[in-house]
């Protein structure tokens, strides 16, 4: 099945699902909802069982994923691909603060939705023996707190409390529904997906040159939308009113159902914001024109006219009658919106909305504020889909294929394809064996089509590590501690 | 900080008490520490003479005046050093021995500005005329430092009044006093700081230019500025990121260069220029950095003071006092459920046409077409139907038989939602009982966002959408334009009054709307519905009218010697100031 065609299988056929509830308060375990099994017929999905593998050929590589074969495939990728090494080198921030490890929480969901909160571990042997051992559906990465959260009963309560952590992004394709017309819900496709590269372009601008964070780190969320972590020392150590301040000065779309206009301009322009309109710009026209055609059908048309005052709208809807290419309308549109701006006073600036309201990144602003919000661990699996969470490297954003991301099934059938039965042998034999399990692993993934995100996770670990490098020279060097 | 830095030491003068009101003269003295929660008797309080207070305050007042202690303090040098400035940063505490009743005034005074402050904030533009307008009518009737007085502070002319240096103790004492009322927890300490917070910054825009840098000099803040070099190239955009300043005024000010963290309100609407995460405030915006200094320093402070708590509140006088301070803001909070039960079920259709506000209206016609409600909407609509007496099973039931009519079928309901519900009548987790959101919190927290019909629809509604949604519900065109009016002018509390009002056909409602829940009581009292019989009961005055809105010291009981019928009444006084401000 090729994936890569104009038109996508949605990639979750089921129910639009709100993902909320991770707030920290809430509970320690929650029981959530019943996953979905996906009925027969719906879509042709392989099935997939490990003693099949053997018997797939090579032309089926692209393996498709069924949620029935999570738990056979689950194992197999904690026991030999995750990267915990690389996982506990980020969270351990180079060992600088005291416990910062240990006093993580981890949060997983395990089978049936059964949700176990308030997990913490002291090394990346006890993380990685807990991992395996209970093999979650899912990661959610937590805050730091000020004691360890597998404790958190034995303190006082009131003393147990959220300290540190990275500051988060989460957007999400479905709070596009009311701007794109290709999908909705939790499906995707490549035309919608470009809502998240320049969604990615705009926040990384602004938390890079606006907020002077080095070290952000964006990832697939497995399914519909994208996370960053912004991992600076700055940045971990933010309040929650500083995290809801810079969610607000990102957020530029306001307003729920009951709001038409949910992005209002007014004089100045803050930068921020031209630097903002400078990134729509460049995807505007093959986006929103071409690809969704805001400007084609009438009903699109009327949603677009909505946003105008008065008396543009209806000369626009005059010239309209006669002008139908999009490309055409939209310049007379913006020419309008030029005029209106000289001659007018105040600033005119609806065309400039329009692209907002249209392109702009939508934040879920509650997942931002709070230092103790969960949220999905990169290099987790998305349990609807199989597919693994995985870096984006931002040099290639522009072609980044959600589709393309692996899914469990597939990096797991690609481990065992050149395996002959002499080399698991081997590897049986030397299963106890540390040192050999860690180099097997180290080769275990690098043989798989993880091996690229995983390379991307080292070079963005190696570029905290060196800013720590400068931070502690500098230090030295003031303190003249030679 | 210096932890005995933070000691107050009232003096708490108790009264005794005779027929002729000349004869009054000051005879027990307590001497308290609040940190030290050294507490020093020196004499037995005579409480069976503490009578008739209220007559009384006349006299006390004056004895104030020729107390032989405080008066030692009042050397003109002192003066100068206590309070060299108008406005104060609060650094140090008093040290001076104080009344009771003083103690008592001064608190009730400072607590009517804080809730002026708050109620003007929701009505009016903070840098208004109309707010500036009221805010300086408050502080001259309660007289506070007024802001005229701050360069005349000189002249020594005769004056009706209090002389400025009393102001000036008042409101350094006051501010104190409060203190020890609001650190309790975190929620009062939430409100006190954002209160104070605003007292101080609608004072601060009112010095002149001149006292700002005094003011600036005397409190030693500095600031780091950017170099002319700087400011030239950077000039475009800090002409576009600060609001009113121009390529000429950028020229002739101080640009300060702090680290984003120190600026959140700036940056939260962007109105600064912040780049590599420092932000360039124009000096005409100093006041941002100033009010994070003093939010800081406040915050700080509070989290101390509540440890020195137990001690203030092991005595029987102050403590009935300090807690009826505190729970002044709140007013009801509509969680205290009399009618608990006595809503069945298929009552809530009818009632959500006729005695819902137009946010739960909303809500529950959200609920019932697309058979969901997103998280923002359960919470505000769940826990005003709880607020108006659905018990907890009724309310799983509610909910249950409404999500599987649509995509949720009943086992993911229990698995997914029922936990919810059960968390918001403290059944689960922490087991808070949450109270029903006010119209502030509606209002002012979390707005909602795509997918949301939680929210004030007269703050989170576009005008049009407004106006044809009162148009279904039949409200007169001349009351839809009233409303939308009070909609431009952002009173939403009194546009959902109005919607009240032209509901019920009445003329005037005689309450002041604050809360979902109280519009639904309201609304039911008028109709004789089965919510009916909560409010005489929950709410103490129905006829706030009928009292006097600004009660004088001399109809306030006083309080000398409290024994617990006087201090009843105090606080019921005291509640009643505050739940009509």
């Amino acid at each position: 099945m090729n994936h890569n065609c104009g038109c996508q299988p949605p990639m979750n056929p089921t129910e639009e699902e709100e993902e909320e509830g991770n707030s920290g308060q809430l509970s320690e375990f929650r029981a959530r909802s019943n996953v979905k099994q996906r009925t027969a017929g719906t879509f042709s999905y392989q099935h997939f069982r490990l003693n099949q593998y053997i018997c797939i050929t090579s032309e089926m590589t692209t393996a498709d994923y069924d949620q029935a074969s999570l738990p056979d495939l689950l194992p197999l990728y904690y026991r030999r691909l995750f990267p915990f090494s690389q996982y506990h080198r980020w969270l351990n921030y180079g060992g600088v603060t005291k416990n910062y490890f240990q006093n993580r929480e981890f949060s997983f969901t395990l089978k049936d939705d059964i949700y176990v909160r308030y997990q913490s571990f002291s090394t990346q042997n006890e993380l990685e023996k807990e991992m395996q051992k209970m093999n979650p559906y899912k990661i959610d990465i937590g805050a730091v707190y000020s004691h360890r959260p597998n404790q958190h009963n034995t303190v006082k309560s009131g003393s147990f409390q959220a300290l540190e952590k990275e500051l988060v992004f989460d957007i999400d394709m479905t709070d596009y529904d009311d701007v794109r017309s290709c999908c909705s819900g939790a499906d995707i496709c490549p035309k919608c997906w470009t809502l998240m590269t320049i969604a990615i372009r705009i926040l990384d601008r602004a938390l890079r040159d606006d907020f002077g964070f080095r070290h952000c780190l964006w990832v697939y969320s497995g399914r519909r939308g994208v996370h960053c972590w912004v991992c600076d020392e700055a940045a971990r150590k933010l309040s929650v009113v500083a995290r809801s301040a810079v969610a607000e000065y990102l957020s530029l779309v306001k307003g729920g159902d009951e709001t038409v206009r949910k992005v209002v301009l007014s004089d100045p322009i803050h930068p921020f914001i031209t630097e903002s309109l400078t990134v729509v710009e460049r995807y505007f026209s093959q986006y929103a024109l071409l690809g969704q055609d805001i400007l084609g059908s009438k009903e699109a048309v009327d949603k677009v006219l909505a946003l105008l005052p008065e008396d543009v709208r209806k000369k626009l809807l005059q010239y309209f009658q006669t002008e139908k290419n999009p490309e055409m309308r939209w310049d007379t549109l913006r020419s309008m919106a030029q005029d209106k701006r000289t001659t007018a006073k105040k600033g005119h600036y609806f065309e400039m909305e329009i692209m907002l309201q249209y392109c702009y990144p939508r934040l879920d602003v509650n997942v931002s504020k709070g230092v103790n919000h969960l949220l999905k661990s990169p290099f987790s699996v998305h349990p609807k889909t199989g597919r693994i969470s995985v870096p984006i490297d931002l040099r290639e954003l522009d072609r980044f294929d959600p589709f393309e991301v692996p899914t469990i099934s597939l990096i797991c059938e690609e481990l065992d394809q050149p395996k002959t039965e002499e080399e698991q042998e081997d590897t049986m034999e030397n299963e106890n064996k540390k040192e050999a399990g860690e180099r097997r692993k180290m080769r275990d993934y690098k043989r798989t089509s993880l091996a690229k995100y995983v390379k991307l996770f080292d070079n963005f670990l190696e570029g905290m590590a060196h800013s720590r490098k400068g931070e502690v020279l500098k230090n030295s060097d003031l303190q003249k501690d030679f | 900080m210096n932890y005995l830095g933070l000691i107050i030491n009232i003096f708490v003068s108790v009264a005794k008490t005779g027929n002729d009101r000349n004869a009054f003269t000051s005879f027990s003295c307590a001497e308290i520490r609040t940190l030290c929660g050294n507490w020093r008797e020196s004499r037995q309080i005579d409480r069976s003479k503490a009578s008739s207070l209220g007559k009384l305050s006349e006299a006390r007042y004056r004895t104030m005046q020729f107390y032989s202690r405080r008066k030692k303090l009042i050397g003109n040098s002192q003066t100068e050093q206590l309070y060299g400035h108008c406005l104060q940063f609060y650094g140090q505490p008093p040290i001076e021995n104080i009344s009771l009743s003083e103690f008592e005034t001064f608190a009730v005074d400072r607590l009517k500005l804080l809730k002026t402050v708050e109620n003007l904030g929701v009505s009016y533009v903070k840098t208004s005329e109309l707010y500036t307008k009221k805010l300086d009518a408050e502080f001259s009737n309660l007289n506070f430092p007024y802001k005229i007085e701050a360069s005349t502070k000189d002249d020594r002319k005769p004056q009706t009044g209090p002389s400025e240096y009393e102001k000036r103790r008042k409101d350094h004492i006051s501010h104190f006093i409060l203190r020890l009322a609001y650190c309790q927890t975190e929620d009062l300490r939430r409100w006190f700081i954002q209160q104070e917070i605003d007292l101080f910054r609608y004072r601060f825009n009112h010095l002149p230019s001149k006292n700002i840098r005094e003011f600036l000099q005397y409190n030693n803040l500095h600031y780091h500025t950017i170099s002319i070099d700087k400011k030239k190239n950077l000039m475009d955009k800090l002409v576009t990121s600060s609001f009113a300043v121009s390529g000429s005024t950028v020229d002739c000010q101080d640009f300060y260069k702090v680290p984003f963290q120190d600026a959140l309100d700036l940056v939260r609407t962007r109105k600064v220029y912040l780049n590599g995460g420092y932000v360039y405030i124009p000096h005409q915006d100093i006041v941002t950095i100033v009010l994070n200094d003093f939010r800081t320093r406040l915050s700080k402070a509070l989290a101390l003071t509540a440890r020195s708590l137990p001690a203030v509140q092991s005595d029987e006088r102050l403590q009935p006092l300090l807690n009826h301070l505190s729970h002044a803001y709140v007013g009801q909070d509509y969680s205290i459920q009399k009618s608990i039960g006595k809503i069945s079920l298929e009552q809530i259709d009818p009632l959500s046409a006729k005695s819902y506000p137009l946010c739960m209206r909303q809500l529950h016609r959200g609920l019932r077409d697309s058979h969901h409600l997103r998280h923002g909407g359960r919470m505000q609509y769940g826990l005003f139907l709880k607020g108006i007496g659905l018990t907890l099973d009724q309310a799983l039931q509610f909910w249950r038989s409404e999500f599987v009519k649509g995509k949720v079928d009943a086992d993911k309901f229990d698995k997914a939602y029922a936990y919810s519900i059960r968390h918001m009548f403290g059944k689960e987790g922490k087991r808070t009982d949450y109270t029903p959101y006010s119209c502030m919190k509606v209002i002012l927290s979390n707005p909602p966002s795509q997918g949301d019909q939680h929210g004030c629809p007269f703050r989170h509604s576009d005008p049009e959408l407004l106006k044809q949604k009162l148009q279904s519900y039949k409200v007169s065109p001349s009351g839809i334009s009233q409303i939308l009016e009070l909609v431009k002018g952002m009173h939403y509390q009194l546009a959902c009054q109005k919607y009240f009002e032209l509901t019920h056909s009445i003329e005037d409602s005689g309450f002041s709307l604050n809360h979902p829940n109280q519009y639904f009581m309201e609304s039911q009292k008028l109709l004789g519905g089965p919510g009916a019989g909560v409010k005489v009961e929950v709410k103490r005055e129905d006829n706030p009218a009928t009292k006097p809105p600004n009660p004088s010291p001399h109809q306030t009981p006083g309080p000398g010697n409290l024994p617990q019928e006087v201090a009843a009444e105090i606080t019921e006084d005291l509640d009643s100031f505050f739940q009509d401000a």
